[in-house]
């Protein structure tokens, strides 16, 4: 439990503060319960400073020996060939940021096969360095094989942050590592900064409906993961060449021991795909039922979009998990974002507020959404939305 | 065949409301589930037990009052709980959660398959499970939607980047499951529950399984919150109210401004 020290002055901030309701006041002091989780949201509110963690740190390191910034790149593959995931470009771009921050390097990190026609593209967006592992061995992604060449690059290389897209490579690796590495790892980061050298990790927590920053003092490197599009690209260095640090590192033959016997790609054309259409369409629980999504179909085939999901909805059935925005489903960066009857969970508002233009319809004007729209509507999507797909029509005749 | 499925319980994060005054979470009154990720899991590990007779055991980590996901687990078919519950491992991150949980497969000892929910919907990190299969040295597959296996060797069907791949694994092996988008969770009938009654729970303490006590808890977690806080508050932009055709109107009249109708 959190420990309470005779500084308390009984002011009652760490109470109110408390996810949880574990703390309370008796005799003006602040007393835990069982409930407490030791999450230590209420440290940092004491004006006095009297609440504490127990002390952590099961393995001392000397952290001075651990600098540089690391974004592991996934290599995609469509069944046809292979070319990096934009996600590295994005974790580049921040990389650099936290990079140019702590006065330290950044490097990009790719593993697979012929991965040197990757090398000058990684560089524009700001890599000092490209640590690579290029092999015919590495040419589908296997966990152990990539866990085994991360682990050495890392054990090798001491870097201080290491950043992995939050994809379905990206989160069967990260956690593999961090387990091997006793280090901690922070899944699905929204927002990424440096405080007094270290690494601090904003993201939704406990169900998303509420912000948690979170550091890893006393382990190195400090690790998370980032969903895609959550932070922008940017070329920050056009034309220029990293240095390339080429390893050779052998597959362990616990590696065989999982196969892939065969591989399907969906055939989806770019208008269906949530994370990379400019114009999304999306509902929520005030669509009520499949008529209401019908009319957000309708609004998307005029606006040339995608139509997508709160949690609310995919949870009614009124759309698959995949076409689900938010911190557990799809991010997207859209340029024109219409949200329909959804009320606006910040597990929702997270995987969609990096859009150019939000418009916002919902019946109750005090709906949370409204506070990241550009433009707000006030009423029912469902009265709504079939006048504005005429209007459209209509203007687009002219 | 032995299966171990990892179960846990959460509050059913679709009740979870936010106090507009304080930020904080309301968590008065909303019930606790077992996570739908892991009562997949258990569905397709039950499934396998029905072809080959395999013995079910499931695990979890949590509170006393946790025992009531192993009790609904142990209705739908699973033929053991354990449950790990002490002081010791509160405050724990996915690090020393996993760690715990991998010590104690290793003290039920026998498995040859096991089975996890893709992520917690409480904390949705989805990581619990590859860091147990590394305590474990033992190879993994994540976010598969199907699990099939004759007892020799497993096969998977697994989402990836733009389709899923078939995949087959020697045992043992760890498999964490996704939902498909159809998936409706059953429950077990009165009678079952009632019959499951006499299904044993074991209660085991960090001591019971033989933890290393730095690496549980607060002591063994990498990760500190540092701060809790509501999301920023934003600047609203403009408000338009009216009748359906006034908004329309306006509704196009915006679409046409910032160029997506011309």
């Amino acid at each position: 439990m959190i420990q309470v020290s005779e500084k308390c002055v009984g002011c009652g901030k760490c109470v109110s503060t408390c996810p949880f309701g574990a703390l309370s006041l008796v005799n003006r002091k602040a007393v835990p319960n069982a409930s407490c989780t030791m999450c230590g949201a209420c440290v940092s509110v004491c004006p006095v400073k009297a609440l504490s963690l127990p002390a952590q740190g099961a393995v001392k390191k000397d952290l001075s020996a651990y600098k540089g910034v690391w974004a592991f790149i996934e290599i995609t593959d469509d069944g046809k060939s292979q070319k990096v995931r934009p996600v590295g470009f994005e974790l580049l771009t921040k990389g650099r940021e936290l990079a140019d921050q702590l006065g330290e390097e950044l490097a990009a990190v790719v593993i697979g096969d012929g991965v040197e026609k990757y090398f000058a593209e990684l560089s524009s967006y700001g890599a000092d360095k490209i640590y690579s592992v290029s092999s015919p061995a590495y040419h589908d992604y296997n966990t152990l094989a990539y866990t085994n060449a991360m682990v050495t690059l890392i054990k090798k290389y001491n870097p201080s942050v290491v950043l992995f897209p939050s994809t379905y490579i990206g989160r069967d690796l990260s956690p593999r590592i961090s387990a091997e590495l006793f280090v901690g790892l922070t899944a699905d980061c929204t927002g990424l900064s440096i405080a007094d050298g270290l690494l601090i990790q904003t993201r939704p927590a406990f169900g998303g409906n509420i912000m948690a920053d979170i550091k890893c003092p006393d382990y190195r490197p400090q690790m998370s993961t980032v969903r895609p599009n959550v932070f922008k690209k940017v070329v920050t260095r056009p034309g220029s060449m990293a240095q390339v640090v080429s390893e050779v590192i052998g597959v362990p033959a616990q590696a065989g021991k999982v196969r892939i016997m065969s591989k399907y790609f969906d055939e989806v054309g770019a208008q269906e795909k949530l994370d990379e259409a400019e114009v999304v369409i999306a509902g929520g629980r005030g669509m009520k039922d499949a008529a209401g999504f019908g009319l957000l179909g309708q609004l998307a085939e005029q606006l040339g979009g995608a139509v997508g999901a709160s949690r609310a909805a995919i949870d009614l059935g009124l759309l698959p998990k995949e076409k689900q925005v938010g911190q557990s489903g799809v991010t997207v960066a859209a340029k024109l974002y219409i949200a329909c009857g959804i009320s606006g969970a910040v597990q929702h508002i997270v995987g969609m507020e990096h859009s150019d233009v939000i418009i916002g319809v919902n019946k109750d004007a005090n709906a949370p959404i409204f506070n990241v729209c550009k433009y707000g509507f006030v009423g029912d999507a469902r009265q709504l939305l079939p006048k504005v797909v005429d209007a459209i029509k209509r203007a687009k005749a002219k | 065949m032995n299966i171990i499925v990892c179960i846990k319980q959460v509050p059913d994060s679709t009740q979870v409301k936010v106090d507009p005054k304080t930020g904080t979470l309301i968590r008065a009154g909303v019930p606790s589930i077992l996570n739908p990720y892991d009562h997949y899991a258990l569905e397709k590990a039950l499934a396998i037990k029905a072809r080959t007779g395999a013995k079910v055991t499931v695990l979890s980590m949590g509170p006393n009052q946790a025992v009531a996901v192993l009790r609904l687990a142990l209705a739908l078919g699973a033929d053991e709980g354990v449950l790990l519950s002490d002081r010791a491992f509160a405050g724990s991150d996915t690090w020393a959660t996993a760690y715990a949980l991998a010590t104690a497969v290793k003290k039920i000892g026998q498995y040859d398959l096991i089975l996890c929910g893709q992520m917690a919907i409480d904390g949705d990190t989805a990581q619990t499970g590859p860091e147990m299969a590394y305590h474990l040295n033992i190879p993994q597959i994540t976010f598969c939607d199907s699990v099939d296996s004759d007892g020799q060797r497993v096969v998977v069907k697994k989402l990836i980047e733009g389709g899923h791949q078939m995949m087959e694994a020697d045992l043992p092996v760890l498999i964490t499951t996704t939902m498909p988008v159809d998936y409706v969770a059953k429950y077990p009938s009165f009678m079952a529950a009632h019959k499951a009654q006499d299904k044993q729970i074991f209660i085991w303490t960090a001591a019971d399984i033989g933890a290393d006590v730095h690496k549980l808890g607060l002591e063994g977690s990498p990760t500190r919150v540092s701060r809790i806080f509501p999301p920023p508050a934003r600047q609203k932009g403009e408000m338009i109210s009216g009748s359906a055709e006034e908004m329309a109107a306006k509704f196009v009249e915006i679409l046409k401004k910032e160029s997506f109708v011309k």
